[in-house]
């Protein structure tokens, strides 16, 4: 039974539902894994034992023939989620003692869905990176080879998913931290509508780009997490009232006649032959499925990233102004003065990425600079809204790569922050236009992982899922994984 | 030289939702420090504001009020700044799209004028907590129950011209609130918050001078002195050649001045952007007339009613409507009595007066409108003179019972017998020999006023309990009839 943590999330729900073994075993199969690879510090926090009571719990209500499909089924949280009575760092120092009094909406669907949550996944330092280097709690490993990272914000959801130490796991997407991390290590990874899934209790970065979501093994196992994750929340004001479809019925409507656009934007000189090629072998899968490829244009697509890089600091700037050492949070020890309380504090307590966006938010925001950033960056985001719009009214979804290439090595470029930023360039458009991506294997290149990406409608998750699912019918992408396992 | 004051005033009205603005938390005054603070209120990491519709309620009551547009479309924004009782580093607010658009209010000044003050607008926004420095040595306290709480900040125009106007305004949207029940106004407790925003100008000028605000004065008598000492410091200042530096002052009760607080180079930045956590607000005709059925008599309504209704003056009308409690109390004793004017008068001469004096409210004030009624109705049918009537009056503040029973266990009766006026008046005469002579002797003209000596003793004699128009007549006969 040991190897109970390679299976797929539908393959451990059948495992429990006949019987084949209890969620204990399933559970304690999992934590075994997250012992023995430790190394790749994909978990901030394990919650050991209370994964246990919980899985002990399914088992009983399973016996008494009470227990909903997915109690007992391991899951795993980004520290970013917040969790009653379980630290919440944010993958930072100004939070590691903090631990919240309410569970976010995500976590709190989770547990009533019977869900056993494992503990809680590292990642960049308040989801601001792409790499999982940016955590005060050290980077995350890329499990295919543990020289590379992992992508980020999401890296530890990703890791301890492709290394099987979680069947699912939930993380968080602003510019791209589902899609990227996903792509980098052989996972699928799901960024929902803005809207779809509740903020509650998700510590911001930028308000209105970050979305809660899931990376899983297959795009079957996301439909299952995404049917419990999504839906209207009161506590969130910007929730959808939008009905929740049943994603996993949709997953075998037939792809015939789908229309599928490629953005000349996302297809030009820049990409890699190696990517071309694995995105061709994509494209051939999907043809041969009946999907018909058309050529679509996103003028304003080149403008995604100055965009994406002056809004989200800029609401990141406002969102992190909390962390102030007053009432939670890492304080200095010995303040002279309140500026000196503020300065020390927050100097001790957030990284250097952190600081560097919120200063560059601060500046996009002062007055006199406004109009020249903020305004401008908010009237290019429109515009690319627009352009999505108008390209969904020729095709019915749209296919890209998820990344320029595959994971790059630890520390590679750390010292590049624009490097770094544009490893987001094929994901933050959709985050800006507020719309649903999702990424997907599509093979190795040298060894490493590669993902696509589909990008639909607001609220067309669903197609997304149908599509994806298709593709793993007939490939085994999504079940290649990493050696020494 | 000649100087003008142009004043505009921002007034912060706490609003009397059960809950905060944006989120679950009670807000009643006076509770535990952080008793009243939720994790929103607190700013926790990943909790989200949800907007309470009561607020936007209120703030649409009292944009029909003053006839402003309503904003339709209202949106909210972030103002950022560091302060320890501003738990998220920023203030939710309006900034350029308030719910209230211009609308304007009118006073009745002292002379009877009536003068129209334009209001910018008015928006919502959350309040801070409060900072406690004295209570710790060496430490500053931070209580976040008010964190929260619903504000509608209400922005006049500059176009008040003294404290005494200034202070006029700032009673007509007291008087708004209090008639929407909007908010209990209350400034000793914080309800209600005024910023003064003060400039002077040579008289005449159209140009306007450099402004300075006064932050927080929390009573009318505090806004008058504060707007007249900063104009006597403005005018001190430009007297002696120098300049009015555009800056934020606080006012000091203690020394009747104000003070620099910081001044626009140390102002803050407040990098004011939309809330992105709130989806702008859409408000519908059925949302906007659905307030307009809810809205009361307005006091300017009432008083032109009142002078229609009861003969009154403007100015007594203007005076009786400011407090919707009191303007209810006059209005359940002139329709009862039947004396409009009469009311009128006892309510502002006696009712007002003592309520200012006792700083008491007219809910437990001992004379209600039943008893000020009743002793209406005993002038009237003249078992009281208006001397006596205050004696009853007394006794009503002293809660001693009924007005016919401290008529009776006073002997407060009034004399009208004839012949028993006739006797007190003749003695009255018998005792002043020499009066009686001197007014006999004087010419007509100076009779009226000597005659004033002998209805005083006479009502002295009676010990105020005779009708004095009788004893008018009866001096009068008896002084003529042995000239």
């Amino acid at each position: 039974m040991s190897d109970l943590n390679a299976l797929s999330l539908v393959a451990q729900m059948d495992g429990l539902a006949t019987g084949a073994f209890s969620a204990t075993e399933l559970v304690q199969a999992h934590l075994d894994a997250v012992d023995r690879h430790d190394a790749l510090n994909a978990f901030i926090t394990v919650t050991a034992d209370l994964a246990l009571d919980t899985a002990a719990q399914a088992d009983a209500a399973r016996v008494r023939g009470e227990a909903s499909p997915l109690a007992g089924i391991p899951i795993a949280h980004k520290d970013l989620f917040c969790t009653e009575g379980v630290l919440t760092t944010c993958g930072s120092r100004m939070l590691e003692n903090f631990v919240a009094p309410y569970d976010a909406e995500v976590v709190r669907r989770c547990q009533a869905a019977g869900f056993s949550m494992l503990g809680k996944l590292n990642l960049d330092e308040f989801a601001m990176g792409s790499s999982n280097e940016n955590s005060a709690f050290g980077p995350v490993r890329n499990p295919w080879d543990r020289s590379r990272v992992p992508g980020g914000s999401s890296g530890g959801s990703a890791a301890a998913v492709a290394a099987r130490l979680t069947p699912l796991a939930t993380a968080t997407d602003t510019g791209g931290s589902i899609r990227q991390p996903a792509a980098f290590t052989g996972t699928c990874g799901l960024k929902p509508t803005y809207g779809r899934v509740s903020r509650w209790g998700m510590v911001a970065y930028a308000s209105s780009l970050d979305q809660g979501g899931l990376i899983a093994r297959s795009a079957e196992d996301l439909a299952i997490g995404l049917a419990v994750i999504a839906g209207h929340d009161a506590k969130d004001s910007t929730s959808s009232r939008e009905v929740v479809p049943n994603y996993r019925a949709a997953l075998n409507s037939p792809c015939q006649g789908l229309r599928i656009g490629l953005p000349s934007a996302f297809f030009d000189a820049r990409m890699s032959d190696a990517m071309r090629q694995a995105l061709e072998t994509v494209k051939q899968t999907l043809t041969a499925l009946g999907a018909e490829l058309i050529e679509v244009e996103l003028p304003h697509l080149t403008h995604a990233i100055p965009a994406y890089y002056v809004i989200a600091p800029a609401e990141a700037s406002s969102n992190l102004s909390r962390f102030d050492g007053v009432r939670f949070g890492h304080r200095v020890a010995d303040p002279q003065d309140l500026t000196d309380l503020y300065t020390r504090s927050r100097g001790e307590g957030f990284g250097s990425e952190v600081k560097r966006r919120i200063l560059i938010g601060t500046y996009a925001l002062s007055e006199g600079y406004y109009d020249a950033y903020y305004k401008k960056a908010q009237q290019i985001r429109r515009l690319i809204k627009q352009d999505f719009l108008q390209a969904f009214t020729q095709c019915d979804l749209l296919l890209g790569p998820t990344t320029p290439g595959t994971a790059f090595a630890i520390g590679a470029k750390q010292d590049d922050p624009v490097a770094m930023y544009l490893e987001d360039i094929y994901t933050v458009a959709t985050n800006l236009a507020g719309l649903p991506g999702g990424s997907f294997p599509a093979g190795l290149l040298d060894g490493l992982p590669v993902g696509y990406q589909l990008m639909a409608p607001h609220f067309a998750e669903a197609r997304i899922l149908q599509v994806a699912h298709h593709v793993q019918q007939v490939t085994a992408w999504h079940q290649l994984q990493p050696e020494g396992l | 030289m000649q100087y003008e004051a142009v004043i505009g005033l921002e007034v912060h009205v706490q609003l009397a939702t059960a809950s905060k603005i944006f989120s679950g938390a009670a807000t009643t005054f006076g509770a535990e420090p952080n008793r009243q603070a939720s994790a929103i209120d607190l700013g926790l990491p990943g909790v989200l504001p949800v907007p309470n519709q009561a607020a936007f309620e209120m703030a649409v009551k009292f944009g029909l009020a003053i006839g402003a547009e309503i904003g339709r479309h209202s949106a909210f924004d972030r103002k950022n700044y560091f302060y320890p009782d501003l738990p998220k580093g920023y203030q939710i607010s309006q900034f350029d799209h308030p719910i209230v658009k211009q609308g304007q209010v009118t006073l009745v000044l002292e002379s009877g004028e009536e003068k129209c003050i334009r209001v910018t607008r008015a928006h919502l926004e959350e309040d801070a907590g409060k900072s406690i420095h004295d209570a710790y040595a060496g430490m500053t306290g931070v209580d976040l129950n008010r964190a929260g709480t619903a504000l509608l900040e209400i922005v006049s125009e500059p176009d008040l011209r003294s404290a005494k106007e200034a202070v006029a305004y700032l009673k007509i949207i007291h008087s708004i609130i209090r008639y929407l029940g909007i908010s209990d106004g209350n400034m000793a407790e914080g309800s209600m918050r005024c910023d003064c925003n003060v400039s002077i100008r040579p008289a005449g000028s159209e140009t306007l001078g450099t402004r300075t605000e006064i932050k927080n004065v929390n009573s009318f008598r505090f806004v008058e002195r504060a707007i007249n000492s900063e104009i006597a410091r403005q005018i001190e200042v430009i007297e002696d050649g120098g300049r009015v530096i555009q800056e934020t002052r606080l006012y000091d009760p203690d020394r009747d001045e104000t003070r620099s607080m910081r001044s626009k180079e140390e102002a803050n930045d407040y990098r004011y952007f939309p809330d992105p956590d709130l989806l702008p607000v859409e408000l519908d005709d059925a949302f906007i007339e659905a307030c307009r059925a809810t809205l009361p008599e307005l006091p300017n309504a009432r008083k032109v009613r009142y002078v229609a209704e009861y003969g009154i003056t403007e100015y007594d009308a203007s005076v009786l409507v400011a407090d919707r409690d009191i303007a209810d109390y006059f209005e359940a004793v002139a329709n009862h009595s039947g004396q409009g004017k009469l009311a009128a008068n006892w309510v502002m001469g006696n009712v007002l007066s003592e309520l200012n004096q006792t700083d008491g409210s007219i809910a437990d004030f001992p004379v209600q409108p039943a008893d000020l009624t009743a002793l209406i109705g005993r002038i009237t049918d003249q078992t009281l003179n208006s001397k006596t009537a205050k004696t009853v009056f007394e006794g009503l503040m002293q809660r001693e019972g009924s007005v016919d029973a401290i008529i009776a266990a006073r002997g407060l009766v009034q004399v009208t017998d004839q012949g028993a006026i006739e006797a007190l008046v003749d003695s009255v005469l018998a005792q002043n020999p020499e009066q009686v002579a001197n007014y006999r002797a004087a010419p007509e003209e100076k009779r009226g006023k000597m005659l004033g000596f002998f209805v005083g003793q006479t009502m002295k004699a009676s010990q105020g309990k005779a009708n004095p128009q009788q004893v008018n007549a009866v001096l009068l006969a008896k002084l003529q009839s042995e000239d």
